[in-house]
């Protein structure tokens, strides 16, 4: 589903990637984790399409397409999906309105009509119902003034109605308390298939706890240095980062 | 994204006037200047009674005495107000009894801008009385309203028919020599709208008119007149689009609103006058008087209105809370764009008791507009307990345009509460990232940005109206910005 080879990126001239290869397939969860600053972000947002990072080396292919000569609209319809860490406010917006011209553009690039009002109403109430979504939520503008653990069930709501291909969860669990954190993984877990594919970006082990990765990257200093099974994670909880460090730093 | 909001913001500064056309009506207009001879010749060609003359000429007189205002935030080359023709009137003007006697030429420009005279919009509870240049030229659903005693004509016939009516309300909220341009009005106007809605009758259909300024070089000056008695409702729509121009036209209004004991007016425009092109060239000169007066106790004024159009908008729509317990509000949107001008607002003046006022005004600058508002809110001294909130909000597109804020505020009590809360922002890069992420292209992202800013004002709108209002955003915004 996606590749991504030699991946390079920078900001204002810093290099942020430094050359990450990483392969998913349909079905699978990967898990990216590494200590602050080594990148994770940033990779999430390159491959969302976020101008403030220019790629500077490296491809990425999505579905045997290019993915980085599309637009960042354009990757949201063919499929990839990002729940942001600090997802943004539009004040005056309901999130009705909000998925309902979301959901209208996808189908637009689909070639199809926009959604019968009587039928995105349906599909929007089978939606909340899976990841546990009120309606005194989708009634408010987006994500104005809503608690941490509002935005995040916002972001999880919004992948269901958008059923992509690949979703990537950036920090997701940031700022969560432990049940909005089972809710929310809950819902991501009721939205997995044999055919889609999820990428957490995790600083910390307790998400992998209830989303369980079938390989678990660490990325440090823009590049991934170790891949695993889950237990790679259950070995970073017990140790840290550090040795990590450690090992690649006297390595190179 | 830096690029990507520059090139929005071009294909916004291209972005050419959708109604910008030129119909093709046999129209009669007197020859250019102003002196008492041609005011007397439009009150003659009128067919007007004397006291209408007298009210035209003491105007005029008034207005030879006065200068033009320079306080506004506008700059712009004034008009030669000897270089006016100051009446046009289309050379047909018989009483149709059904549309399919109707000028098709006019018909058809009633059909480009989508006017709702044809029948299934009359079903829609749409009655229009549409004015193309200066004279009231259709108006349906009249035998409806009459039954229910109400009034809704062109303002010369109510001249005629409702001489009394007219001549007690006539210049009580604006006088004569309340300023400049409403004392150009008062002398020259050619036609506009009457309304009276009498005692306990709440108005069935929401009224409509539509002005359109057609014929080259023809400064508008409509008069509209709003009475509404005692225990009375109505609700009243105001919307306009002009072809495009190069000259400067001159558009000088007056609104006058009558809101007797326990009656409530609802008024609410879209203006999409000619804004000028993209070099600033051309545009419509709008500088409206509107104003209306609590004149009962418990009555109410409510203003809605969301404004596009005009080179330059000079504009106020203010209320008189004169009686005891009366409500005032103003929610605007305004929009400019290129080089377009808007200095509006709204002025407040409590003067009974307990008397509340609310404004709400929304200001979106793109390109390299100015849009300022500015709002009066005063409160007498026996207006005791009285209540003002205004909140002023302005929304920059791009970084070559300015927002202004003049709040001018004047509490004669001790008991009263005023509050203003005012804030700038500019749509956020992150925001459109967001919006990018999900699907939508950047130019929805700030459409949907735009709506969600402007939706207080919106919503304030009656439904078929606010859908025409976010038509005519979208139509701004479009390839901008989106």
């Amino acid at each position: 589903m996606l590749k991504i080879k030699n991946l390079k990126a920078s900001i204002e001239g810093k290099e942020i990637l430094n050359g990450i290869n990483l392969e998913i397939k349909a079905g699978e969860v990967h898990a990216i984790m590494g200590p602050n600053g080594s990148g994770k972000s940033t990779l999430a947002s390159v491959l969302a399409g976020r101008d403030l990072f220019k790629v500077t080396a490296g491809s990425v292919e999505f579905e045997g397409k290019d993915l980085l000569d599309m637009s960042p609209e354009d990757r949201s319809c063919e499929g990839i999906f990002l729940a942001f860490q600090y997802p943004v406010e539009i004040p005056g917006v309901s999130i009705t309105n909000f998925i309902k011209a979301a959901v209208n553009a996808h189908r637009e690039y689909k070639g199809l009509d926009p959604m019968p009002p009587s039928q995105f109403l349906k599909f929007m109430k089978e939606k909340k119902a899976l990841v546990e979504m009120e309606s005194k939520l989708t009634n408010r503008s987006v994500n104005e003034g809503f608690s941490g653990g509002e935005k995040k069930k916002n972001e999880i709501f919004q992948l269901a109605m958008l059923e992509p291909k690949l979703a990537i969860l950036d920090e997701t669990d940031s700022g969560l308390d432990i049940d909005a954190l089972r809710i929310v993984a809950n819902g991501v877990n009721k939205l997995k298939t044999k055919d889609n594919a999820t990428l957490v970006i995790t600083h910390y082990q307790r998400l992998l706890d209830y989303i369980v990765p079938d390989f678990v990257h660490v990325l440090y200093n823009g590049r991934i240095v170790r891949s695993g099974g889950k237990e790679l994670a259950m070995e970073l909880e017990e140790k840290g980062y550090d040795w990590i460090k450690a090992e690649v730093n006297g390595v190179s | 994204m830096a690029n990507k909001e520059d090139k929005i913001i071009n294909e916004l500064k291209e972005k050419e006037y959708e109604f910008g056309f030129v119909s093709d009506i046999d129209t009669e207009i007197i020859p250019k200047g102003l002196n008492e001879d041609v005011i007397r010749l439009i009150s003659s060609k009128k067919k007007e009674p004397e006291f209408m003359l007298e009210y035209r000429l003491k105007a005029y007189r008034n207005w030879l005495k006065m200068e033009e205002p320079n306080w506004a935030h506008l700059n712009y080359q004034k008009p030669d107000f000897q270089d006016i023709s100051y009446y046009a009137a289309p050379k047909k003007q018989p009483k149709y009894n059904s549309i399919d006697e109707v000028d098709p030429e006019l018909l058809k420009t009633f059909e480009k801008l989508g006017i709702p005279l044809e029948e299934q919009k009359i079903l829609a509870g749409v009655a229009v009385d549409a004015i193309i240049d200066s004279v009231s030229v259709h108006t349906t659903f009249k035998e409806t309203l009459r039954e229910k005693g109400i009034i809704f004509s062109s303002f010369s016939e109510a001249v005629r028919e409702h001489p009394e009516l007219v001549k007690k309300h006539l210049s009580s909220v604006v006088p004569t020599n309340d300023n400049f341009y409403a004392a150009l009005n008062s002398a020259v106007f050619s036609d506009g709208s009457f309304v009276y809605i009498p005692k306990g009758v709440r108005c069935p259909v929401e009224l409509s008119t539509y002005f359109r300024i057609n014929a080259a070089n023809t400064g508008q000056f409509e008069r509209t007149l709003i009475i509404a008695d005692e225990g009375s409702y109505v609700s009243y729509l105001e919307g306009c689009t002009a072809p495009m121009r190069d000259e400067n036209q001159l558009h000088a209004a007056i609104v006058e609103i009558v809101t007797m004991k326990d009656a409530e007016v609802k008024y609410s425009t879209v203006q999409n006058w000619y804004p000028g092109d993209k070099e600033g060239k051309g545009g419509i000169y709008n500088f409206v008087t509107k104003r209306g007066i609590c004149k009962g106790n418990n009555s109410k004024i409510s203003w809605t209105q969301v404004e596009t159009g005009s080179a330059v908008t000079w504009k106020y729509p203010s209320t008189i809370l004169k009686g005891d317990n009366s409500i005032a509000e103003f929610y605007s949107v305004a929009v400019t764009n290129n080089f377009q001008q808007a200095d509006t607002g709204t002025k407040m003046i409590h003067l009974g008791k307990n008397t509340k006022s609310t404004i709400i005004s929304k200001g979106i600058s793109i390109g390299k507009s100015q849009n300022s508002y500015r709002g009066l809110v005063r409160v007498s001294r026996n207006a005791t307990n009285s209540r003002n909130y205004s909140q002023c909000d302005s929304l920059l597109i791009g970084d070559k345009c300015g927002a202004h804020t003049f709040p001018y505020i004047d509490v004669n009590n001790t008991s009263s509460i005023v509050e203003h809360e005012a804030t700038t922002s500019k749509i956020a890069e992150d925001q459109i990232f967001y919006c990018n992420q999900r699907g939508l292209s950047t130019e929805d992202a700030v459409s949907l940005i735009v709506n969600g800013f402007a939706k207080e004002v919106l919503k304030q709108l009656p439904m078929e109206f606010a859908v025409e209002a976010q038509k005519l955003l979208a139509i701004t915004l479009e390839g901008s910005v989106g």
